[in-house]
């Protein structure tokens, strides 16, 4: 009986908060011990990233009661990385971040199990993703947000009155830290803005010109964009620079040495180096943490209801003195990630000639001239003349065809439209639904013919 | 949300039923405004696109450029454009494939254009890019210097700059450094 002991005093802090009823839960909130058993046992999550954020939220999710857990990153443990992503050791450089931050928490708290994908997030298929409740994301590039957040959004449906459905939300949580600073934020698709919506509050990367670089070097880091962006090709013609090779890194800092002591410019240092042309930001084991466990119990309130969520953005600063403040952004409404898009029911017989035509009487759409996209593939292009002779055959062709015979999908629009007398242009998401098919079978013939 | 889990289940039944979607791209916000960029292009006269992976690989192109006036005409310049995932946060990367005697261009096919760099804004789009690329044809300035000779011989001698420019273009050499003819002399 020693282990139901252990059990129960393991979750004795978390009981409080999973058992008993209150006035600031969510909605839908019914505590008890059956709830605690359905996060061990309903609730999968994904850790996006085995870094500083990942090391810490994969800690975090595992001590907070969830046993399902995995985790995707592409790295290999490094030695700069030791001094705060406390899941690896020295003996540990070299290998897959995953693979090891898994096996330590797995070693560390009994009973959850955590799947460890050493591999890029865009090498798993949709499908992949969309067997997890919430993902939680520790990542430190725009990139790889941008298409997790496309990713999530894809599963969202919405029904004729263009409202979410609520089965199709995929929540994100996602961190990130800077230096003394960092983030936290819930996305819940179709409800709060998703990311797209407010990628404004990246400020673009400063690039310096390369005539300063290559002329006029004021700085440190101008000394090593130079030996990375210019002399590195005028030396290894053909040769792409691999800034995951330490041979290369090593030539870079030593190129961008000599040039700082010819125009006696202070401050080439072999780990400024990296920071620059990897444009690694300072990483501070405490930001990480505390921005980890803001997502990690986000993650245990969506997931438990056990009170309302952050709603949604919450900013912490901790380098003069501290501060934190959460904002209430709101969504795009014509957002083309997260947004219902315009709905449009078609009979299978329609041909893209015509539905061009249709988009130009729509009375939500009025849009002319439009050229047509459909999961990455052009099936009409206005411009340039290359791609329109390209497409133009498609025009004769039933757009039911042209998306693969599936009953439903989203395609893209961009055109222009007149707007108080106006015209702009303009790229709109457009739900299109065909009349009278079945899905399931239809899907089956598609798949056959694909 | 654990009720909706509960269910689950079923979601995932509906997520093999619609297995056919799992396997096409994802398309990320980026590429979308690309394609609309694209689809409006409208390319100032000297100048074509080529897609050299077909109509549906928009991310990679090449523009080139046939200037029918100043130091540069009867020339012909190609430029690869390679646009990140997060475009338009980012500005396209834009490389000159043509080796070109240039004040703004070095021999590696680096290019000084401040859109490009230092003062791209999302606003901004590949139709400027090419402008401004164009303009760096009739306007060459020796301000944004990343050949130096170049930009030394246009600031100083402006006949010496005119007859560097044509030999390199008719192929030869401009002091050490050797050009190939350009293709579109013959
Ligand atoms: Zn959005």
């Amino acid at each position: 009986m020693v282990e139901s002991t252990v059990q129960e005093s393991r979750s004795r802090d978390l009981d409080k908060l999973l058992l008993r009823p209150g006035n600031l839960v969510g909605s839908n909130f019914e505590p008890g011990p059956g709830l605690r058993e359905d996060l061990k046992e309903y609730v999968r999550v994904l850790v996006v990233g085995a870094g500083g954020l990942g090391c810490e939220l994969l800690k975090d999710l595992a001590l907070s009661g969830f046993r399902e857990l995995e985790v995707i990153d592409m790295d290999r443990i490094e030695v700069t990385n030791l001094n705060r992503q406390f899941l690896f050791r020295l003996d540990d450089v070299g290998k897959p971040k995953a693979e090891v931050a898994a096996k330590r928490v797995m070693q560390r708290v009994s009973g959850v199990n955590i799947v460890p994908h050493f591999c890029r997030i865009e090498d798993k298929e949709l499908e992949f993703y969309s067997n997890f409740s919430i993902i939680a994301l520790g990542l430190d590039s725009i990139e790889a947000r941008s298409y997790i957040n496309s990713v999530a959004c894809s599963f969202l449906e919405y029904d004729a009155d263009d409202n979410p459905q609520e089965e199709t939300v995929k929540p994100m949580v996602d961190g990130g830290t800077e230096g003394f600073q960092g983030h936290a934020r819930v996305i819940m698709p179709g409800l709060t803005p998703c990311f797209e919506c407010t990628i404004w509050l990246f400020p673009p990367q400063v690039k310096f010109p390369l005539c300063t670089l290559a002329e006029t070097p004021r700085t440190a880091a101008h000394c090593i964009e130079y030996a990375h962006l210019i002399k590195w090709d005028e030396v290894h013609s053909g040769k792409a620079f691999d800034p995951d090779d330490p041979e290369h890194m090593k030539w870079v800092y030593v190129e961008a040495s000599k040039r700082a002591e010819f125009f006696g410019i202070p401050g080439v240092t072999i780990s400024l180096t990296q920071g620059v042309v990897k444009n690694i930001i300072p990483a501070i084991a405490s930001t990480n943490a505390i921005i980890s466990a803001a997502c990690a119990l986000e993650t245990l309130k969506i997931a438990s209801g056990c009170s309302k969520t952050l709603s949604n953005y919450l900013t912490y600063n901790g380098a003069e003195g501290l501060h934190t403040k959460v904002t209430e952004f709101v969504r795009e409404k014509d957002c083309l990630v997260c947004g219902p898009g315009v709905l449009i029911e078609l009979e299978t017989s329609v041909t893209l000639q015509k539905f061009i035509d249709l988009l130009e009487e729509h009375p939500k759409l009025l849009l002319s001239k439009a050229s047509i996209a459909h999961r990455g593939k052009n099936l009409y292009m206005q411009a340039p003349p290359v791609l329109e002779e390209m497409t133009r055959s498609n025009l004769s062709k039933t757009l039911y065809e042209l998306m693969g015979k599936i009953p439903k999908d989203v395609v893209h629009a961009t055109g222009t439209t007149k707007k108080n007398d106006k015209k702009t242009s303009c790229l709109r998401k457009l739900r299109v639904i065909f009349k009278g098919v079945d899905g399931i079978t239809d899907m089956e013939t598609a798949a056959g013919g694909a | 949300m654990i009720r909706l889990l509960k269910v689950k289940e079923k979601q995932r039944e509906v997520a093999q039923a619609n297995g056919g979607s799992s396997h096409v791209k994802k398309q990320t916000a980026g590429e979308l405004r690309l394609h609309k960029d694209i689809s409006e292009l409208n390319l100032p006269k000297p100048c074509s696109i080529f897609f050299p992976n077909g109509k549906d690989d928009l991310v990679n192109f090449e523009v080139s450029i046939k200037p029918d006036e100043g130091y540069y005409r009867g020339g012909k310049f190609v430029f690869s454009f390679q646009v990140s995932t997060i475009y338009p946060h980012e500005a396209p990367k834009v490389k000159c494939k043509t080796k070109v005697y240039h004040p703004n261009i070095d021999l590696e096919g680096n290019v000084c254009l401040n859109i490009l760099r230092e003062d791209w804004k999302p606003v901004l789009n590949i139709n400027t890019i090419v402008y401004g690329l164009c303009h760096l044809f009739t306007e060459p300035n020796y301000e944004d210097p990343l050949n130096h000779d170049a930009a030394q011989v246009l600031r100083d001698n402006l006949e010496q700059f005119e007859i560097n420019v044509r030999r390199a273009i008719s192929g030869g050499y401009v002091g050490q450094t050797y050009f190939s003819r350009n293709q579109s002399c013959n």
